[in-house]
């Protein structure tokens, strides 16, 4: 199953590489991962997601916990959240297609933030199921690059992850 | 402010601390510290002739003690020859600090000479550690380093520090911090009262209960506690390979070692058991052989401090996180405050079935008299010669599992050995720590010709500190562990597993200035012992020839349950 792990921790050099040699050293997946300070710049929030079974997902935020650098942390898939990624795509643009993209990206909510006269660069925000149907709605063949941030997430209503 | 250069600071950290011995070995990066400690007398530096040597003898000094282990290195080379030590301590849960060298700090990242990322290398083997980026932080991070290592479930720490940090030329507003503030490290120190009420009530309704205690009862001090719960319950005892001591060797009540090499008894009862109180052990491989097949009827309670140790390897019914000692404490005043009896007429029963399988093997092996002598022999004699009262440390291999299996320990922290990791090489460096931390103490290194040679550079330590250890090398001019298993698993291909050109291991410690004894007679060990141990103030070196072909019984059936042993080279449950 599909989890989204989201950490308050130090926003210390060498932080980063104890969380994410956690996950080689037991032998976990991160699929996506995602950093940055937050309004408290002694703190940084990572987001990551990753797959496993219940045992598994229990073990990885056990030893998440015990990292003396993670401050909380929390499995955003136990309640309900919101889970944004922003997606920034080189689409070939030529011809009939330029229309048909167009109208593509307007389905999806996109935006086209730069033109040439062969390719657009479309940038789009939403979930993982999201950005993949555009993707596939696009076609392979017309993509040129991609770009993703990874997932950030956030718990729904009045459930806040702070100190 | 009192201004003090880095280098004064981490020696002055050191005595705040109450570091009596540091062990270590100099080099281009932590010269500067070297020159510190040589102005001062409070922190005594033990000069090994390794590195290894050096976190194995802290550690153990801390095993022996219950206080950290400190340790110096240099960079490069000196840092990562630590490395083996630290992953012991790591896997065993063992307090230490090592402070690394490090290049200087505009020199890091340019492949500077003995340069090593030392917080890289050691990050899967430490449970914390901190890079100095600024002189001022020092004592805040020895504050800190300290404090982690030593508290809940307990481990090794690393302080690298880079050279420019500790010029002696510049100085900077020295205090030591009296407390420690970290927000996100909170260890537990009380185990959940509901927990622990259920898991007394489960006990009391016990028919066939088992305590099966590991090396955090000896780490958290619960030894007291958790012998006045067996005995107030009548329930049997079974420790560890990390957890012997824990409970009185010699008691009645206690069925010896589980697991791999665990008594008939230990693990035909955990097999059979109704409950299982889990106290700081954490289901290990060595203990439980296939994890589907573990204890199908018991239900598990576990107690330990490190919540990523319940449930990993066997899913416990009641989990109690806590101080094994507090939760143990906590259980034995409910079970005070309600006048609870346990369900005595099962126990009866249970005792009578136990008994019969102490009776079927209890750890016997074969003798031969004309032939040669047998390992089992050897701890035998060594706890007739010491009384069942020293300190043993021991390697790892075959004579690792008879010293557990034949000494009888009395007290926790008398038994010293790498139980997690499995580390050869480290019996004679850890008897150096035990003996520092208790210079009248009787000392003995249970050691065989493959593992002793794995530190034997150590014996001109014991030589420059005096340190009157007793090696017991139970020679059986193989890698007798590793035999074994090709003996049963390889059809009998010795590859690689035995010792040509051995040295003549008595000569070798005359040459360290040390006695050696040589003995090859069942009929000389006794009186080769006692001679051995009545040289008070000498290391003594017994090169003790014993029968290669020996194995160690009983052992698990690979991938069985915990009741499927190997109880001799024919026999099998």
């Amino acid at each position: 199953m599909r989890r989204i792990i989201s950490i308050l921790m130090e926003n210390e050099p060498g932080a980063l590489s104890r969380v994410v040699a956690l996950f080689s050293q037991r032998g976990y997946n991160i699929e996506t991962l995602t950093v940055a300070p937050t309004e408290d710049p002694t703190l940084s929030r990572l987001t990551m997601t990753t797959t496993g079974d219940e045992y598994k997902i229990e073990q990885i935020t056990k030893h998440l916990n015990k990292l003396i650098e993670v401050v909380k942390l929390v499995d955003l898939t136990e309640g309900a959240h919101i889970e944004r990624e922003i997606m920034l795509m080189k689409i070939k643009a030529t011809g009939a297609q330029r229309a048909e993209v167009k109208r593509t990206v307007d389905i999806f909510r996109g935006q086209i933030v730069d033109v040439t006269a062969t390719v657009y660069t479309v940038q789009l925000t939403g979930t993982t199921d999201k950005l993949e149907a555009f993707i596939n709605a696009i076609g392979e063949t017309q993509v040129l690059e991609v770009v993703r941030s990874g997932v950030s997430g956030i718990a729904r209503g009045e459930k806040v992850l702070s100190l | 402010m009192e201004m003090l250069s880095g280098a004064d600071m981490v020696v002055r950290a050191l005595q705040e601390e109450g570091v009596e011995y540091i062990f270590g070995y100099p080099g281009g990066s932590v010269l500067h510290i070297y020159d510190a400690l040589f102005k001062q007398d409070k922190v005594s530096h033990i000069l090994v002739r390794h590195e290894q040597a050096a976190t194995h003898a802290a550690d153990g000094y801390a095993r022996a003690t219950g206080k950290p282990g400190v340790v110096m290195v240099t960079s490069g080379p000196g840092a990562t020859n630590a490395i083996t030590g630290l992953a012991t301590a790591f896997m065993d849960s063992i307090p230490m600090i090592v402070l690394s060298g490090q290049v200087r700090s505009d020199w890091i990242g340019d492949d500077a000479f003995q340069e090593t990322d030392m917080i890289g290398v050691s990050r899967p083997v430490v449970k914390h550690s901190f890079m100095v980026r600024d002189p001022k932080d020092i004592p805040e991070i020895f504050k800190k380093a300290f404090y982690i290592a030593t508290t809940g479930r307990p481990g090794p720490v690393l302080i690298d520090i880079p050279k420019d940090h500790t010029a002696p030329n510049k100085t900077f507003p020295y205090e030591y911090p009296k407390k420690v503030k970290l927000r996100s490290y909170a260890p537990v120190t009380r185990g959940h009262s509901g927990q622990i009420r259920k898991a007394v009530e489960e006990l009391l309704k016990a028919k066939r209960p088992v305590i099966y205690s590991g090396g955090g009862v000896v780490q958290g001090e619960a030894s007291e506690a958790l012998t006045k719960l067996a005995r107030k319950l009548n329930f049997p005892v079974t420790n560890t390979l990390m957890g012997l001591g824990a409970y009185p060797g010699t008691d009645r009540q206690f069925l010896g070692m589980l697991g791999m090499h665990g008594t008939y008894e230990a693990n035909m009862a955990m097999h059979s058991a109704d409950v299982i109180l889990a106290a700081g052990a954490r289901l290990d491989d060595r203990v439980t052989n296939n994890t589907k097949k573990f204890c199908p009827g018991a239900k598990l309670i576990h107690i330990d401090i490190d919540p990523a140790s319940i449930s990993k390897n066997v899913a416990a019914h009641i989990p109690i996180v806590g101080p094994v000692q507090q939760v143990l404490d906590e259980m034995l005043s409910m079970l005070d405050e309600q006048d609870n009896e346990p369900d005595h007429k099962a126990l009866e029963r249970w005792w009578q079935e136990i008994d019969g399988w102490r009776e079927f093997h209890g750890l016997r092996y074969e003798t031969n008299e004309s032939g040669p002598m047998k390992p089992q022999q050897v701890v035998e004699a060594l706890y007739k010669a010491t009384e069942g009262k020293a300190y043993v440390t021991s390697d790892v291999g075959q004579h690792q599992m008879f010293a557990a299996q034949f000494y009888k320990f009395d007290s926790p922290r008398q038994w010293i050995n790498s139980g997690g990791l499995g580390t050869m090489g480290f019996g004679l460096p850890a008897a150096m720590g035990v003996q520092f931390a208790f210079p009248d103490a009787v000392v003995a290194c249970v050691t065989g010709e493959g593992s002793i040679q794995m530190n034997i550079q150590e014996l001109s330590t014991c030589l420059q500190y005096g340190l009157p250890v007793k090696i017991i090398n139970i020679n059986n001019q193989a890698l007798g562990m590793v035999r074994q298993w090709q003996d049963m698993q390889y059809g009998g291909r010795h590859s690689q597993s035995y010792m040509e050109s051995l040295p003549d291991f008595v000569k070798l410690a005359e040459s360290y200035g040390h006695v050696g004894i040589k003995v090859e007679k069942f009929e000389d060990l006794e009186g080769a012992m006692n001679e051995a141990f009545a040289l008070k103030d000498r290391l003594v070196f017994m090169d003790i020839y014993v029968d290669p072909t020996e194995h160690v019984y009983p052992m698990h059936i690979a991938d069985g349950a915990m009741r499927d042993m190997w109880l001799s080279k024919t026999e099998r449950t």
